[in-house]
């Protein structure tokens, strides 16, 4: 197979690809002599090689699609494709690899140490929850907010588990940016923060400050009646 | 950087090399022969400060790198052992944290240098850019540099930074637990965080050599903010601003070592000599003192987003300061009301930084919100209206005029030596 035969296979198949969007090929012969002087015009730097070239983009834009046109369109595409394949791995490397997924398993807590009134801290999968033992007046303050009047308005009872009002379980980091709030303080006698002045309720649920959402709910059941699983 | 060099090497070493490699040409005409305006004061000697602290963290860095332990178990005592067993680590260690401090010192002197003057207009729109962004490399140099020794603030300043991104509407959360590697600030974030502070001062150290660059094209401002125009308005940079720069240098040194010696501790927290602990934040967690003005903006608004968009926004805006200034007289010299609004705005910045410092509660927030209005102001509004109204003074013809004292902003030099300081000793 020729030199030419091969480039006007290439440009057929290259047609046949685009469709009618691109105009069918007349000689080949002509461009790649054209692209061949253009191209060696070039290195030694004459002005009117460069002129060549001008004259050679601006025909294959206007025109026909050079066998230049197709290896710069072929190669940006997998050029491309090979660079979102290499961005991926340095992304993804940057997510919580596989030994910190597999410390996130469920852990067990005993309630039975907690004394009314207490707040207990314990860390799951790396985050601090929050384990309040509420009395009866935080729960009663708590139930009796109006909802509709909250920022992230959420029942008390849509917040612990059905019978088990005494028990708040929460994440212990601020949702405004990270900081771990003070039990019993602040206007509500729930948590505020010391970082930018969040302050949350007996329930978790911000009521003033800069926090957009209430403390999460960590996923949690009871395992026995003084017992819970985190996770 | 200045067009052809006339730089003649003497011996034959010297050719043979300049005519493979025209290095010695390059920083012959750059910083030797360099025609800079003669009016040039002290507040143009801080960019060669910066250069000079740029290559001191670096020195101390890498050296301190050196027997560091990036490890969330081992970061906080390799530290101590810096400070007790390495020797001169103590010192290795203090330079370090106080040489950032006197970098954002002198990085403020001279971005202020440049609000004042002018020095961001037509030509110099990229020169003042690539400012910005080296400026923006410095802050996440210096959050990342104070975490590694993995102290309180160290553990709740990168939880509160990190968590900034949580604000993203949709991807933040997914996109601040790439940033940790974990659920929280961990092992993982901290290692990250060092191989980054490693690297982002050498990109800080390229960006400054675009920085130079296009410094080098229009050359430098000046207090009268007119373009040099003939050999009368210049003098060559050797020896007239290598002295001058290193004369400023010196004064600026006896400060930094002054705090590295004496009050060591004086702008950190003491905070930060208990080790990182997940389950306690600090009752008072503030950032370093160069970050307090941002902080403030950041606290001053009520909403999360919103405040990290003011907070990111405030840096961002100084991308577009060029297009914003529609005064054609550049030096702040020469613009009476301008005076009065720039020094509002410099002062309000060190009240927005001393408000950043206080807890966020009663009237501080409101002050706060306040100083932060202004801050926007000066930029949105003062900048682009200024220019239409206000009445320029008059102006010399030229720098050398200038100096000379026929109109303008007059000298009490004498006149002699003025005209022609390179015929004196």
């Amino acid at each position: 197979m020729t030199v030419d035969a091969r480039a006007q296979l290439c440009l057929v198949s290259f047609n046949e690809a685009w469709g009618s969007a691109w105009q069918p090929a007349p000689p080949a012969r002509f461009r790649i002599a054209e692209a061949k002087s253009s191209f060696w015009g070039l290195a030694e730097g004459a002005l009117g090689a460069r002129m060549t070239r001008v004259a050679t983009t601006h025909a294959s834009a206007s025109a026909e699609p050079t066998r230049r046109d197709f290896l710069f369109i072929a190669t940006g595409a997998a050029g491309a494709v090979g660079l979102a394949a290499t961005i991926w791995p340095f992304v993804s490397q940057m997510a919580p690899d596989a030994a910190t997924i597999a410390a996130g398993a469920p852990v067990d807590f005993d309630l039975s140490h907690v004394a009314e009134g207490q707040i207990v801290k314990l860390f799951w999968r790396g985050k601090l929850i929050f384990v309040r033992h509420r009395t009866a007046d935080e729960i009663k303050s708590a139930q009796n907010t109006d909802v509709a009047s909250l920022r992230d308005p959420e029942a008390d009872a849509a917040r612990v588990k059905p019978g088990k009002d005494q028990w708040l379980v929460v994440y212990g980091n601020c949702t405004h940016l990270g900081c771990v709030p003070l039990g019993n303080e602040g206007a509500f006698h729930g948590w505020q923060c010391p970082c930018h002045g969040s302050v949350f309720d007996t329930s978790g649920r911000i009521r003033q400050g800069p926090a957009p959402i209430n403390l999460p709910v960590p996923p949690y059941a009871f395992t026995s009646d003084k017992a819970i699983r985190i996770g | 950087m200045s067009g052809h060099s006339t730089y003649v090497p003497k011996s034959a070493v010297g050719k043979w090399f300049e005519s493979r490699l025209p290095i010695m040409g390059l920083i012959h005409s750059s910083f030797v022969v360099f025609p800079n305006p003669r009016n040039l004061n002290y507040f143009w000697t801080f960019g060669g400060i910066l250069a000079f602290m740029l290559v001191a963290q670096i020195i101390t860095g890498v050296v301190l790198a050196m027997h560091y332990t990036a490890h969330a178990d081992m970061a906080f005592n390799s530290v101590e052992l810096i400070m007790r067993d390495v020797n001169y680590g103590w010192m290795l260690r203090y330079l370090h944290a106080n040489g950032a401090s006197m970098f954002f010192i002198a990085v403020y002197v001279h971005i202020f240098r440049g609000l004042y003057y002018g020095s961001y207009k037509a030509p110099r729109e990229i020169l003042w850019i690539l400012g910005v962004i080296i400026f923006l490399l410095m802050m996440a140099t210096a959050f990342m540099g104070y975490v590694l020794p993995w102290g309180q603030m160290s553990f709740w300043g990168a939880t509160v930074i990190t968590n900034l991104f949580s604000a993203i509407p949709g991807v933040g959360e997914v996109i601040v637990s790439y940033l940790w590697g974990g659920y929280s600030v961990s092992n993982p974030t901290l290692n990250r965080f060092f191989s980054l502070h490693y690297l982002l001062p050498f990109m800080i150290a390229g960006v400054v050599a675009l920085h130079i660059w296009a410094l080098h094209v229009p050359g430098s401002n000046n207090p009268t903010g007119i373009e040099k125009k003939t050999d009368k308005d210049v003098l060559p940079f050797h020896p007239y601003f290598t002295v001058k720069d290193a004369f400023a240098l010196s004064c600026f040194l006896m400060v930094y070592v002054w705090f590295a010696f004496y009050i060591p501790n004086f702008l950190g927290h003491a905070d930060n000599y208990i080790e990182a602990n997940a389950a306690v934040t600090p009752s008072h967690i503030v950032p370093e003192w160069y970050f307090l003005p941002f902080y403030a903006i950041l606290r001053a608004i009520p909403d999360k987003l919103l405040g990290v968009l003011a907070m990111f926004g405030s840096i961002a805006i100084m991308v577009v300061v060029p297009w914003l200034d529609s005064s054609k007289i550049r030096s702040g010299n020469y613009r009476p009301v301008f005076q009065i609004f720039f020094w509002l705005f410099a002062i309000n910045a060190v009240i927005l930084g001393w408000l950043g410092s206080k807890p966020p509660e009663g009237w501080y927030v409101i002050a706060s919100r306040i100083s932060t209005v202004y801050y926007f102001a000066y930029y949105i509004l003062v900048l682009p209206l200024l220019g239409l109204f206000e009445t320029p003074k008059s102006m010399p013809a030229s720098i050398a005029d200038s100096v000379l004292g026929k109109g303008g902003s007059g000298s009490a030099m004498a006149s002699g030596a003025a005209s022609s300081p390179s015929t004196k000793g």
